[in-house]
């Protein structure tokens, strides 16, 4: 029993829920339990990823030439933005932590639930209605929103449309973001198994600490910047207007505050997916565990002085541009460890490339050619000629999509078995990964190039000589939407069709991999006691023997 | 499979742990430090920024009634606390005279607020007017923030009312007794913060002339 046991005769969550009844829809939308909520974002955050994918192949397609092609230049404006808040707000923030940090790290540190089960369900259903709301500021009149995702003052004041519901929405979805964390914090602090002390965890669950402690700090200061923009369109109080002796720039530093260590709340966990899941490829331990979970902490409290780097152009003084240009490269360096620790691991490892490794892969090198372009624009001198380009863009969706968008298809390839039980076609899952590294360089990479050449962000009309990098870009949207078919499509299908496999395909042994699939409603039979270090494989003979 | 029933019955709701409780009460308190901090810091900046017209428009703010509300909010806090020693000693008489003593002071508090705010705005001090878009931009600054932070610090006032009546009505159906009072200790806490922020409030618009 030490390592648990995996017992076949539990019934799994699915059979037995939380409420009275165990069947129909209410045992879902009011369980406590923490793999059923993981697993109703992952169906909400899947319509919201579906809906802005195809607004961001609607804008491509609107740019495949110059002038006007599909739409008129305010529907484009308001399609880029609620591209932009649909996944950021509904898709990236929650992503990662609310799907998979929901569905494992109670599986992960050997507990039965999260620390505050109701809590938990009330952050899901504060997240659906912020959900909602977002939806009705698209079809009240007044229009949908046009600013951008990025909400800046003096445009967000006077536009017309139905800015306050919009942001009032990502208020409401900040809210559910920090019950979500000091729920996470509170669970790793008190609900470890026997035996599991801080540097017995699972690098996932370290990663969702630092996250979960980013959201509890960073949150709050955008929920009181939505707060303003609404009472300044209400009523004009005046702090962020010059007339009346405001400052617009306080707002951005104010917007960057929070919105800088956000990007950390994205890629943290993605970052601890990458840790969990090359072990189990490689069949090696992690190289550098204490390193790689310190920088975690590093890569939060060092990514929260950096905000300032989004502004060097909005006027500061030449002292604080530098001193946050500083800050921006030395953020770098907790994900250099990551990155050359997550290579070393690899290094005489014996690698079984499967669909999650090569997701993996996919991500270390997109990440990386965000992760350096970061850099490109977090130095002062080149960030004056590409700010507010094309490069920016890329930049962006380098290491936002191609980083945990790409960790979150990872995370689900490899999570999937334990999930459902079920396997997905390996073969097409290989073919999807490797589609969708192709499309996403021929989607973004132009894009680089294009900010180099001075393309503006964000404008709905271009000069002709950019219509030939306009045009491969379009036609990489159309390849991107077939992997995103063929990934997400393997993934559907399986859940009902897949077929049935063992409780640990891959040979994992975090403890996850330590109960059955799907796992029964407490997770285990009986709470495990630990022993090994996280990633220690001499216990797979054990586990073989266990079953 | 007797083990795994009987741990389905103390799943969620009956499984107690009061340090974790308290520990997410303190992580969200935290969070509204931030919320107000965001405020107070637009007031630092601008402080600096205009430090006469600040001055100024701080004279016009009546401190009796601040001090009385200070005065107030002071005593709802010891109430309290009170309530909460009372209920861990097993009176639960007095730990409900407490609570109610607190809600009252609330009460109290808001009441005063309304006079204070009515008397600004029939004085024509209030966002938008055209008495406001006459003076400094300074002073409009300083009215912009002391209605919207005394008003986030009064709608913080007005949820607490709600939450301690919740509180006060489980005590008297015994859903919290003197073995299990993490809630009321969690509100008590909630209510310290309430009363912890207007105390930087109290001297930034009312004191500092």
């Amino acid at each position: 029993m030490a390592n648990g046991t995996i017992a076949a005769n539990l019934k799994t969550f699915y059979e037995e829920g939380t409420t009275k009844s165990n069947k129909g829809i209410w045992s879902w939308l009011l369980s406590t339990d923490h793999k059923r909520i993981g697993l109703m974002y992952l169906g909400a955050i899947a319509i919201f990823f579906s809906v802005a994918a195809i607004l961001g192949v609607l804008m491509r397609l609107e740019l495949i030439a110059p002038g006007e092609t599909i739409m008129e230049a305010q529907t484009y404006n308001s399609i880029f933005t609620l591209h932009g808040v649909i996944m950021i707000f509904l898709f990236i923030i929650p992503g990662l932590p609310a799907v998979f940090g929901n569905f494992f790290l109670p599986l992960q540190i050997g507990a039965m639930d999260v620390a505050f089960p109701r809590l938990n369900l009330l952050s899901f259903w504060i997240y659906i209605v912020g959900a909602i709301l977002v939806l009705v500021s698209l079809i009240l009149p007044g229009g949908p929103i046009d600013t951008g995702w990025t909400f800046y003052i003096p445009y967000s004041v006077r536009s017309g449309t139905n800015i306050s519901l919009a942001i009032f929405a990502a208020f409401v979805l900040g809210f559910s973001s920090i019950l979500t964390g000091l729920n996470f914090v509170t669970t790793i602090h008190r609900m470890r198994a026997p035996g599991m002390g801080w540097f017995k965890m699972p690098l996932f669950v370290w990663a969702t600490y630092a996250t979960a402690w980013i959201q509890i700090i960073a949150t709050p200061v955008i929920g009181i910047t939505i707060l303003l923009v609404i009472l300044e369109r209400m009523f004009g109080v005046g702090i962020f207007d010059p007339a009346l002796g405001g400052d617009p720039i306080l707002f951005q530093h104010l917007f960057w505050i929070y919105s800088h260590p956000a990007v950390y709340i994205m890629i943290l966990p993605a970052m601890g997916v990458v840790s969990e899941i090359i072990p189990t490829f490689a069949r090696r331990t992690i190289f550098g565990y204490r390193a790689i979970a310190m920088s975690s902490l590093a890569i939060a409290f060092v990514g929260y002085l950096v905000w300032a780097h989004h502004m060097f152009t909005s006027g500061m003084s030449d002292t604080a541009r530098i001193i946050f240009s500083l800050l921006t490269f030395i953020v770098a360096l907790p994900s250099g460890v990551k990155v050359f620790n997550w290579v070393a691991t690899m290094y005489k490892g014996s690698i079984d490339p499967k669909p999650p490794f090569l997701w993996v892969m996919s991500f270390i090198v997109l990440f990386s050619i965000g992760g350096l372009t970061g850099l490109v624009l977090g130095a002062l001198a080149t960030d004056i000629h590409l700010h507010d380009t094309y490069f920016v863009v890329a930049h962006f969706h380098y290491v936002m999509f191609g980083g945990t968008g790409t960790i979150f298809f990872a995370a689900l390839y490899y999570w999937f078995p334990k999930m459902f039980g079920r396997m997905y076609n390996i073969k097409v899952a290989n073919w999807g990964v490797g589609l969708f590294f192709v499309a996403f360089n021929l989607l973004y990479f132009p894009k680089f190039i294009m900010g180099y050449l001075g393309m503006p962000r964000r404008y709905y009309d271009y000069l002709q000589e950019f219509s030939s990098w306009h045009l491969i870009s379009t036609v990489g949207s159309w390849v991107m939407l077939i992997a995103l078919i063929l990934v997400i499509g393997n993934i559907v299908y399986s859940i009902f069709k897949g077929e049935k496999c063992s409780s640990n395909p891959w040979g994992g042994v975090t403890l996850e991999w330590h109960t059955q699939s799907p796992p029964p409603l407490l997770n285990f039979q009986e709470i495990p006691t630990v022993k090994h270090e996280p990633y220690d494989f001499s216990q797979l003979e054990e586990m073989k023997n266990e079953s | 499979m007797s083990h795994n029933e009987q741990a389905v019955e103390s799943h969620g709701h009956v499984h107690r742990d009061d340090v974790g409780a308290k520990m997410g009460m303190w992580l969200f308190l935290f969070t509204e430090l931030l919320l107000f901090g965001g405020m107070f810091l637009i007031y630092a900046v601008y402080r600096f920024q205009y430090p006469e017209q600040f001055h100024f428009a701080g004279m016009e703010l009546n401190t009796t009634i601040g001090t009385i509300n200070t005065i107030i909010l002071l005593t709802s806090s010891l109430t309290v606390a009170l309530s909460i020693t009372a209920l861990q000693k097993g009176n639960k008489f007095l730990s409900i005279i407490m609570l109610t003593i607190t809600i009252g002071f609330a009460l109290f508090f808001m009441v005063n607020k309304y006079f204070e705010w009515s008397a600004k705005v029939s004085h024509g001090i209030y966002p938008g007017s055209e008495e406001m878009l006459n003076k400094q931009n300074g002073e409009i600054l300083f009215f912009g923030l002391y209605y919207v932070m005394t008003g986030l610090h009064g709608l913080h006032v007005l949820i607490g009312i709600v939450l301690l009546t919740f509180i006060l009505v489980m005590i008297i159906k015994d859903k919290i007794i003197s073995t299990d009072l993490v809630k009321l200790e969690n509100s008590g806490l909630y209510w310290h913060l309430v009363d912890l922020i207007w105390i930087f409030l109290f001297p930034l618009f009312y004191l500092i002339q």
